[in-house]
This record gives structure tokens, sequence and C-alpha cells, in this order.
């Protein structure tokens, strides 16, 4: 199952000529944040962020705990608006729109950005229902159709090996590690154009965040994936860019060679060589 | 790693059929909309219920009101609704209602506490894992078995021991409706004491207290509100409680406090007056009303104690 | 150094190591004693009735005749009146709650809903009567019938349907309707696909418990007027009816003057007791069955 090291060779070769070509061709913005506050009641939690994110890339938000990753990634989505009271300020343009604006059909944002969560969350139904639930809710019934969308998502998300004979058993009858690919394909069944990840394999064992590590590799020829992590090598891994915020504050973004080679600010550095976090 | 056929090659193109599909979502924005507001009509059915009880027996009653005066109402130590020249007394009613509920809660309370203490202080996971099912099932049999079990076994034993209890009484009902009561104030009582932090039983018991002590001294005090808003719970469960009087305690209308003769609590006597034959306009009619009202005002007030008691309770810890 | 003391002189140490296991027995004692009158009522009832419980008895016509009489009437008259309170109080009850947990914004006027439901709750069961005969039978001109009784008994259990529902709802772990919200399904979608589904085995224990309590209540229909001597079978909403209930306290009552009633009526409440040990088995199953392993 897991790629040979020759393999893994290649994936590293690849986000090197990844990062070459960032240079030359030049990536769409796929999500412009600009001065973005955000507000819990009274928690100041983002401040005065701005950032673009490139398209079909791999961008890393890492920080220490409580900084405020999951609350702008989530803002991405506006799925913070779950939480009652928060208040936002500035833009976020996706498409030339700002999602921000009272306007924007959140259904319409999500359908086009997909979320994966820190903790397995896949319904209590099989694992063929699962997928299809995407789909379905977007009107989708055609059963013909459907298996094909799931058949592709699970391929999409390398698990379709490991589950296509037990499409009809309860997804909670899978592993940790299978539960979050089920999730990841669950997501690629709307074929969205961005993938959120926060902290999608904190609470996996090694082997089976590096299956997820491979994956994000392969996503990112289709989808822009903005990841949130606390494992700073796993950002040094897999992103090209990456963001370190602090306090609600973006420190620095640049790409990731830089951030953890060379960073700019002093702050970066004392975070990413361990000294607090 | 099967990987041999990539996402591209496919011949449905997801994002655009649901796109397509987004255009007719019309009728979905309709249902997002109106469900709010069929919920919220059926949410307000239950205010509409508080309502309708509260509409119904202050307008019949204030019918009573205008022939009876409230004063005599109140004070009446006579009721004669069917007599020539009525009377209409509620303190009879009021007196066989005090009097059932109080023997009823010397049974439950004192059984029902030592019950909840067994459970929660002494009982093992096991012995609790049997007995408290066995508690809810006599809570779940409905009160007419408990009415026939007073009336057809209960009398006739009080009866052969203490022969000058009538065959209609109010000891009997009484004695059962304790029993029916067990439950409920075991439950709530259990309830109150499992939540007692445990660091403070262990804080008695390393002082080398026994568990007696340390329930008395201890878990008891700690629960104390919580003990008593199933207590006063218990006494609003026997005011409101109606078929085994009805059935065990007759109707007749004494003012007295011997309770081997028969008296009627206001739940009998609105058994005794609505399924009987009194027309809608009369004054028993509307006497109806005014009693069911003052019953529904004392479990009203017992049901709020009861929950200021166990929220002050709450607040302690 | 009193304390030590104390401690040191073991006669008086064992005297409170003997009261504490006297207590003990005496708590242990006062538990069993609900449960010995239980047990006494259930040899009592089923010494009495048993006999009496054959086909006939169950499929039989009412009679003043006890050795000819039957409960088939009353049977089809708990069955029909089911049939009201069973959709009724599933509409009612589960929409509240969805209202409630999930809709209503939390404040002042859910906290009035909630109080005013816990009231409802503890209302006795003979002041619902008095509603139904109001508002039911006489406003709306339904009398004595089936729907007269279907709607007042779904009133009354009305609050423990939606105390249970609301807890099955607050039990749906909120990562799952995130899931759901995050790929783009509307609010009613989501509650719809994800957490009704998933709290829709709690709600059917809860109201298969509102049900026993529905079939076993007297009081509220005793107060409608409901017979007991009916011999005609109900066939629909609008027609009278008579309930197991309403058979046994008949039958209780006239045992005074009829001694072999009290036989029927045992024979009627083993049927009754039947009834809800059947209905609360199936909830118990269900509970076992679905339980959610989130
Ligand atoms: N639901 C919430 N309500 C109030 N404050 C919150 C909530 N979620 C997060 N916060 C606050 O916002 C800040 C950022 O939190 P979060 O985005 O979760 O951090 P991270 O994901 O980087 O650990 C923290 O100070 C946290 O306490
Ligand atoms: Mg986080």
């Amino acid at each position: 199952m897991s790629l040979s090291s020759e393999n893994k060779m290649n994936v590293k070769l690849n986000n090197k000529d990844m990062a070459v070509n960032n240079i030359n061709s030049e990536h769409r913005v796929v999500y412009d944040t600009k001065d973005l506050n955000l507000w819990y009641s009274d928690t100041h939690a983002l401040k005065d962020i701005n950032l673009e994110i490139n398209e079909k890339e791999v961008t890393a938000i890492i920080g220490p705990s409580g900084c405020g990753k999951s609350t702008y990634i989530k803002t991405l989505n506006r799925m913070v608006e779950l939480v009652p009271g928060v208040r936002t300020t500035g833009t976020i343009t996706y498409k030339n729109k700002n999602i921000l604006d009272k306007s924007f059909k959140v259904e319409d944002l999500r359908t086009q950005v997909g979320m994966v969560f820190q903790k397995a969350n896949p319904f209590p139904k099989s694992i063929y229902e699962n997928i299809a639930y995407g789909p379905k809710i977007h009107g989708i019934r055609n059963k013909k159709v459907l298996d094909e969308i799931v058949e592709k998502s699970l391929r999409g998300a390398y698990i379709w090996d490991e589950l296509k004979d037990r499409l009809n058993e309860n997804a909670y009858g899978l592993s940790g590690g299978q539960q979050q690919r089920l999730c990841i394909a669950r997501c690629l069944a709307i074929q969205p154009d961005v993938i959120l990840m926060d902290e999608p394999t904190s609470a996996l064992d090694p082997k089976s965040t590096l299956k997820i590590e491979e994956l994000v590799q392969e996503l990112k020829k289709e989808f822009s994936i903005i990841i949130v992590t606390h494992n700073m090598q796993q950002a040094a891994r897999i992103s090209d860019k990456t963001a370190f915020f602090l306090n609600g504050e973006v420190v620095e973004f640049d790409d990731t060679n830089t951030i953890f080679t060379n960073p700019n600010d002093s702050r970066t550095e004392d975070y990413i060589s361990g000294r607090f976090g | 790693m099967a990987n041999s056929d990539s996402n591209n090659n496919t011949a449905v193109n997801v994002s655009e059929m649901i796109a397509q599909n987004k255009k007719k979502k019309n009728l979905s924005n309709f249902t997002e909309k109106s469900v709010p507001v069929i919920l919220f009509l059926l949410a307000s059915i239950t205010v509409l219920t508080t309502i309708g009880i509260l509409y119904t027996l202050i307008t019949e009653a204030i019918h009573f009101f205008m022939e009876v005066p409230i004063w005599d109402f109140f004070t009446g130590t006579e009721l004669r609704p069917l007599s020539q020249n009525p009377e209409f007394g509620l303190l009879p009613l009021l007196n066989g209602t005090i009097i059932s509920s109080v023997i009823a809660m010397l049974v439950a309370g004192p059984i029902g506490l030592m019950s909840a203490i067994y459970l929660s202080e002494y009982a093992s996971d096991r012995v609790r894992r049997v007995l408290k099912p066995l508690l809810e099932v006599l809570a779940g049999i409905p009160t007419i078995v408990y009415g026939f079990f007073a009336f057809t076994f209960v009398t006739p034993i009080i009866r052969a021991i203490w022969p000058q209890v009538e065959a209609t009484n109010i000891l009997s009902p009484g004695l059962v409706m304790g029993v029916m009561i067990i439950p409920m104030i075991a439950s709530l009582s259990e309830d109150a004491m499992t939540s007692v932090p445990n660091a403070m039983r262990e804080g008695s018991l390393a002082m080398g207290a026994t568990k007696l002590e340390t329930t008395f001294k201890v878990v008891i005090p700690a629960a104390f509100s919580g003990i008593i808003a199933s207590f006063v719970l218990g006494i609003s469960r026997a005011i409101g409680e109606t078929m085994i009087v009805t059935i065990a305690s007759g109707s007749s209308k004494n003012f007295t406090f011997d309770i081997t003769e028969s008296m009627q609590t206001m739940t009998a006597y609105i058994v005794e007056v609505s399924g009987g034959e009194a027309a809608a306009g009369t004054t028993i009619y509307y006497s109806l009303y005014a009693v069911a009202l003052t019953l529904f005002v004392f479990t009203l007030i017992m049901n709020l104690l009861a929950r200021y008691v166990s929220r002050k309770f709450r607040e302690e810890y | 150094m009193d304390k030590l003391e104390s401690i040191k002189s073991s006669s008086k140490m064992n005297a409170r190591i003997r009261k504490n296991s006297i207590w003990k027995s005496i708590f242990f004692l006062s538990t069993l004693v609900g449960l010995v009158v239980l047990a006494i009522l259930i040899v009592r009832v089923l010494g009495q009735g048993l006999a009496w419980l054959d086909w006939d008895f169950l499929t039989g016509r009412l009679s003043t005749s006890a050795e000819r009489a039957g409960i088939m009437g009353a049977i089809l008259g708990t069955v029909w009146v089911m049939i009201v309170v069973i959709p009724v109080t599933l509409i009612v009850g589960v929409g509240t709650a969805i209202y409630l947990e999930l809709y209503a914004k939390k404040g002042k006027f859910q906290s009035f809903i909630a109080t005013n439901i816990s009231n409802l709750a503890g209302v006795p069961s003979i002041v619902y009567g008095l509603l139904g005969l109001t508002v039911f039978s006489r406003l709306m001109g339904l009398g004595n019938a089936v729907l007269a009784g279907g709607l007042t008994l779904a009133l009354l259990v009305l609050p423990i349907l939606i105390v249970s529902a609301q807890e099955a709802l607050r039990a749906v772990p909120g990562y799952l309707s995130e899931a759901s919200l995050a790929m783009g399904a509307t609010k009613w979608q989501t509650i719809r696909r994800v957490v009704l589904p998933a709290a829709i085995p709690s709600i059917l224990t809860g109201s298969i418990l509102a049900l026993s309590r529905a079939i076993g209540e007297t009081a509220p229909l005793t107060v409608l007027g409901i017979p007991a001597l009916l011999i005609p079978f109900p066939n629909g909403l609008f027609d009278t009816f008579t309930a197991l209930p309403m058979q046994i306290y008949y039958w209780t009552l006239d045992s005074s003057l009829v001694a072999e009633y009290a036989n029927l009526a045992a024979a009627t409440i083993i049927v009754l007791l039947l009834l809800l040990f059947i209905l609360n088995s199936v909830a118990i199953f269900i509970r076992n069955k679905f339980q959610q392993r989130y």
C-alpha cells in the first residue's frame, strides 16, 4: 500500500519542481484575503489578515495552538458563522466575489469548497451513502451516475481497492485513517475547487498520516489545498507556501522553502526551531 | 496502490451537474424558508395548550364565582352540590386531598429516600442495574391498576385488621398512592445524591467515618435541595392523582380527619361531576372548573417550587 | 487527640460499624418494599384474572353477564385512540423539539417555551380532561368520539415526547451536521438527512414510552364521559368508543355489586399490562439495537 522509497523521492522532487515552476508559470489566486478581522463576541481572533492563496498549490497554515488557524480556515467556507456572535470585517475574494458579503450564498460557496476536519466525521451510514451524500443533496439522483461518482471519489482518495467490496458496510467500522480518507473522498464527490483541511492527521498514527500526505500531493494536481497543521515537518514536506500565524496575525507568508530555511521574521525562526508553541 | 485510472477520464462532470441543478432550486429555497415557520407553529401548540387550560378554567370558574361568592367557596365546610339548597364549600375536598397526600407522603417519603440512599451509597453496580429498572416498572403501572389493587385487595386486608375502616376510606388509597410515588422520589433523590462529588465522600471516609455517617453528615446535606425538590414533586403528584382515590375512597363529602372514613379529593369530585349528569351551564357544572382551577394552581405552585429549589441546588457545584 | 482515642476504643468503633450494617439492611429492605408490592400486585391480578382470560373474553362483546362479557370493544377503542395519538404526538412533538433545539435562538423565548413545557408535564391529567371536554367535546362538537379522546391524550403526553425528542436531538454530535453543512447542504437538508436519522431510534423509544402513558390513562377519559357499557365496536375517528382502562374502571367500581366483575377487571388489567410490557420491550429493543456508536 505505501509508496516505495523511490516514489517518496519522486514526491520530493515534484515538490521542488513545483517551486521552480512557480517562478515561471503564474498561478492564479484562488482566495484573496484583505484586511480580515474576526471577533468571537469579545475575542479578537483574527487581526488584519492579508493573504493571497494560489490555485492548485498546497498552502500550509502553521502556528501555536489558539493563534487562529482554525478560525481562518473556517472563515474561508464561512463555517465559522455557526458560532453565535461572530463578526467579521474586511474581504475575502473568491472567484471575483466577496464571500463575506451577506448576499453570498454559503451553500454555493461550500459546494465549491470542501472541508476535511480534525476528527474524521463520517456519517453513521454505509460507505456508499457517505460518498453519495453530497451529490444527492445537490440533486443528483441517477443511480448509475451516483455509482460512478462513488467509485471515482474513492479512487481519488486511494481507498477504492480497500473498500470496493465493503461499500454497504457502516463507515464506523473503518479504522481512523480509513475514515479520514473516506471523508476526503466524500469531499471529492462534489468536485470542489478548493479543499480545506484542519489538522487532518492530528488524530492519526504515523502510517495513516503518511498516506494522507501522499494523497494531498496527488490532489493538488486538481485542487487548491489549504491545510492547517501543527506539525512543522508536515508543512515542510507537503506544502508549496506556508503562512505562519501568531496571536491572530500573519507573521510571515512565503514559499515553504524560504519559511523553513531562511525566515524573515525572528518569531518565525523561533517557532520553527521549537522555541515556543 | 491502484492508481491506474486517475480522476480525469470520466464521463460525468459533477460540478457542472450540480451547477445546473442549482438553477432549479427555487423549490428548495421555498422549503428552507417555510420549514422554520411550520416548526414554529407546531412549537406554539404547547403554548396554546397552556393558554387553553388557563382560559377554560378561568372563564368557567368566573361563572361559578358569580353564583357562589369566592369567600364562601374557599371557607365553606359543606359540599352538597345535588341537594335542594346546594352548598359549594371547598374545604371537604381540600381536606380529602391533603389527607390522602399526607398519607401517601408518609409512605413514599421515607421509603423513597431510603431506597435512594441504598441505590446511591450502598448498592453495587450490579444490584443497581437490577433494582432500578424494576422500580421503573413500578412507576409505569397505570394508576387505574393501583386503584383496582387498593379497592379489591388493600382495603379488605385493612378492614380485616381494623374493622372500623369503611369499605371506601381514605387510608387505603393513600397508602397505595404512596407506593406509586416511591419510584419518583427514589429516582430523583438518587440523582441528587449521585451528583454529590465523590471527593466529599472520600474526605469523610478518610477521617474514619462509616458510610452511614458519611451519608447523613455529608451526602444528604449536600443533596438536600434535590431531595426536597423530589418530595415537592411527589406531593404535587399525590395532589393530582385521580383514579386511585376515585375508586377506593368513594364520594362522600365528609369534612373529617378520620382516615377510616370515605372522603373525596378535588380530583375525584371532578370525575364524579363531569362523568355524571351535570348539564353545561348549571352551577354544579361550573363548580367543576372552580375546583380544577384550585387544583391547577396548587400543582403549579408545587412544580415551580420544585424547579426553584433544584435550580438552587445545581448552583452549589 | 479525641478522635484517635475514640478510634482506638474498639468497642465504640464496633458499635458504629454495627450500626452502619444494620442501617444498610434497613435501606435495602426499603428498596424492596416497592418491589414486594409490585410482586403482590402482579400475583394477585394474575390469580384473579388468568382463569377468565380466554379467546372468547378477548374477542367477545361487552355483556352484563360476567360469563359472556368480552373486551374486544375496549381493545379496538384503545387501538383507535392510538391511531390518533401516535401521528399527532410524533408530528407536533418532534416538530417542537426540532424548533427548540435547532431553530429557536437561545434566549428568553426559548426558555419561556421550555418552562411552559415542563409546567405542562406537571399538570394533573384530569385537568387535560377538562380541557378536552371544553375544547374538543363541546366547542368542536366531537362529543365522546375517538378523535376527542385521542386529541386529549395526545396533548397530555406531548410534553413527555418533546422532552425526550429534545434529548435525542441534543445527543447527535455537532460534527455530523458540520460535515453536512460543509458540503453545501442547507440547514433543513442537514436536519432531515443527518440529524433526524441519527436521532430516530431515541425518538422512537421516547414516543413508545409516551404512548404507554396514554394507553394507561383513565382520568381524562372519565371527564370526557367515555362510556364503559358500550356494545357497538368503533369503526372510525368519529365513533363513540370505550378503552381498556375505562373497562377496568367500571368493572372495579361495580365489583361491589357483582363479585365476578373484579375478576373481569383483573383479566383486563392483564391484557393492559401485557400490552404495556410489549411496548416497553420494543422500546428497549430499539434503544439497544440502534444505539449509535458516534
Ligand atoms: N467558538 C469559539 N468561541 C469563542 N472563542 C473562540 C471559539 N473558537 C475559538 N475561539 C478563540 O479564538 C482563538 C483562535 O482559536 P482557533 O482558531 O481555534 O485556534 P487554532 O486553531 O489556531 O488552535 C482562540 O483564542 C480561541 O480561544
Ligand atoms: Mg484548531
